[in-house]
């Protein structure tokens, strides 16, 4: 679709009169939303569905649209404690990671101290390494702290690759501050800690929300680590959603249904972020 | 801007060696302690040495899924990158229509990859699915469970759905910070679209496309959830990348000795390639002086 698209309106635009320009932008960027929305359209339309009427009729929308698939996952405790668990260990890595990652940041960007080269690339490393890497002995690891099927052990796992990217991006960020603030901050007598929180951390606000808005992304769609790390007290939505497999075929509305409720967290906080990810993606380097 | 030399940072750091330390090298030991042994059960370990990687590197199923793996990642970048690029190129600058494009163009980076899974394992699917079935009434024999070239062709486009808002936003985020006095000075050379392109947009870019660029290749080298859940490896081993080959040799077969052999190999692979990409970005950044 994309590459249709793309030798249809080149010309248009090379001809450089400016309303053709704009209409052909406008048409560029409608045809790649449509892509880009027309899926989640056809879940949104499944769950709006009975299973009979899905897998005997078809069509563009739901002739009798009915919410009996959210009232199923509303309902069933061991459906929407899936959200639950999710949202604690999610809520939980980003906090973390943010936490740990500052000081760190501050140090990447601010001193240069033996080794921090190669720390700094060791850090990346761990974001590059594959999560099936580490599912199995992650499994035993928490297995023998007796921290398996806990919150806390999807959110310690999950720092994996969280906290490199979070040291990266704030790094980033921090590069942009200037030394002087500090040095001046200093010799009004702010201690370290002081400065940092009140004068330091507001002016990198907008690197804070990239960050947090990175961890909570890639902590929210991970499955591999969080299946594995988990059996019944902090089982992931995503996990949960297996379970529509059934003898006797698939449950497609419910799963449709399931889908749908997994894009609202997202979207919500996409909503919330919108002004810092448009500023925050142009002032650091992610 | 000048760094000061100051050993104590080693402090702050602490706290993310610590942390890290504890979910990577551990877990890292373990994979290189089953690589070099062999076990009968009941937790008895004896010494293989390099028996596991020498059985592995002699195994066509990792030859095929890492030739697999390379064509996949290639193609995905191939066709994410310029079309990241060219989105971004079309998105409004300022206002209302940029944030309803921004976020719009989030939503599917916060999907969880399983749904993204589902979303196109229904959406492609030819009974109920509004692609199947478009291309099915088309008269295209197209059938993601049964035939290879129909699953690959999917799980591409599932990707380039997936993803290329990711690389979008970044070079988004570049154009973003070219001042208008550029444009203009281009302006006044009668530049034409393409060389404002080559000289001013893409050189400014440079910077977010290389992190694009890594991001995207390690994700798509590391892919395992998407395909898995769309066609679970299949038709037959056509879509089994190495993850997917990976689980299923250590958490399926249980197989632990070839399996730490084959992720430490894996790992190894990722990290060079990585390790090339980051040397290269390091240093456009100090030409730049970034």
């Amino acid at each position: 679709m994309g590459a249709a698209t793309m030798t249809a309106s080149t010309p248009a635009r090379s001809r450089s009169a400016a309303r053709v320009g704009i209409n052909s932008r406008a048409v560029v960027m409608a045809v790649y939303l449509i892509f880009l929305l027309l899926p989640i359209y056809w879940l949104l339309n499944m769950s709006l569905k009975t299973n009979t009427e899905i897998l005997s009729t078809f069509s563009l929308w739901p002739q009798s649209p009915t919410l009996a698939n959210y009232a199923t996952i509303l309902t069933d405790p061991s459906w929407y404690m899936g959200y639950v668990n999710s949202l604690i260990y999610v809520v939980m890595n980003t906090v973390i990671s943010i936490t740990v990652a500052l000081p760190a940041a501050y140090a990447f960007s601010r001193y240069t101290f033996l080794g921090d080269k190669h720390l700094f690339f060791w850090l990346l490393t761990n974001r590059m390494a594959p999560p099936a890497v580490f599912a199995l002995p992650f499994f035993q690891l928490y297995s023998s702290v007796g921290l398996f099927d806990t919150h806390i052990a999807v959110a310690l796992a999950h720092c994996l690759f969280n906290v490199p990217l979070a040291v990266w991006i704030l790094e980033g960020f921090m590069r942009g501050v200037p030394k002087e603030i500090d040095e001046t901050a200093y010799i009004d007598g702010y201690s370290f800690g002081r400065f940092f929180v009140k004068i330091f951390m507001p002016l990198i606000a907008s690197g804070i929300g990239v960050a947090a808005f990175f961890c909570f992304m890639f902590s929210w769609v991970e499955l591999l680590l969080s299946r594995t790390l988990t059996s019944v007290n902090a089982k992931p939505i995503a996990a949960t959603m297996t379970r529509t497999v059934s003898a006797s075929g698939m449950d497609w509305g419910v799963l449709a249904a399931a889908g749908v409720l997994t894009i609202i967290p997202g979207a919500l906080v996409i909503y919330f972020v919108r002004n810092y990810i448009a500023k925050g993606f142009a002032l650091g380097r992610v | 801007m000048e760094k000061t030399v100051n050993h104590k940072a080693w402090f702050l750091v602490l706290p993310v060696l610590v942390l890290v330390a504890f979910s990577a090298v551990i877990p890292l030991m373990t994979v290189v302690n089953y690589s070099v042994q062999d076990t009968f059960g009941n937790n008895q370990f004896f010494w293989a040495g390099v028996e596991w990687f020498d059985e592995m590197l002699h195994s066509k199923r990792l030859w095929d899924a890492l030739g697999r793996q390379l064509i996949f990642s290639a193609v995905i970048l191939a066709i994410e990158i310029p079309l990241g690029i060219f989105i971004a190129l079309n998105m409004p600058k300022r206002g209302f229509w940029a944030s309803f494009c921004l976020i719009l163009m989030a939503l599917p980076l916060l999907i969880p990859w399983n749904v993204v899974g589902t979303i196109w394992q229904i959406f492609a699917r030819v009974d109920i699915g509004l692609l199947g079935a478009t291309l099915h009434a088309l008269g295209i024999s197209y059938n993601y469970t049964q035939d290879a070239v129909a699953a690959w062709a999917t799980v591409i486009v599932m990707d380039v759905w997936h993803w290329t808002s990711l690389v979008a936003l970044l070079a988004y985020a570049g154009l973003q910070s070219i001042p208008d006095a550029y444009y203009q000075a281009a302006k006044i050379d009668q530049a034409s679209r393409w060389s404002v392109f080559r000289y001013i947009e893409l050189p400014k870019m440079q910077g977010v496309l290389m992190i694009a660029i890594l991001l995207r290749f390690m994700d798509s080298f590391m892919i395992y959830t998407e395909p898995f859940v769309v066609t679970g490896g299949g038709p037959g081993n056509s879509t089994t990348f190495l993850s997917i080959d990976l689980v299923k040799m250590a958490l399926g077969q249980f197989d632990l000795g070839p399996a730490a052999a084959f992720s430490i190999m894996y790992f190894l692979v990722i990290l060079l390639i990585s390790w090339v990409f980051y040397t290269v970005m390091t240093n456009l950044d100090k030409r730049q002086g970034f």
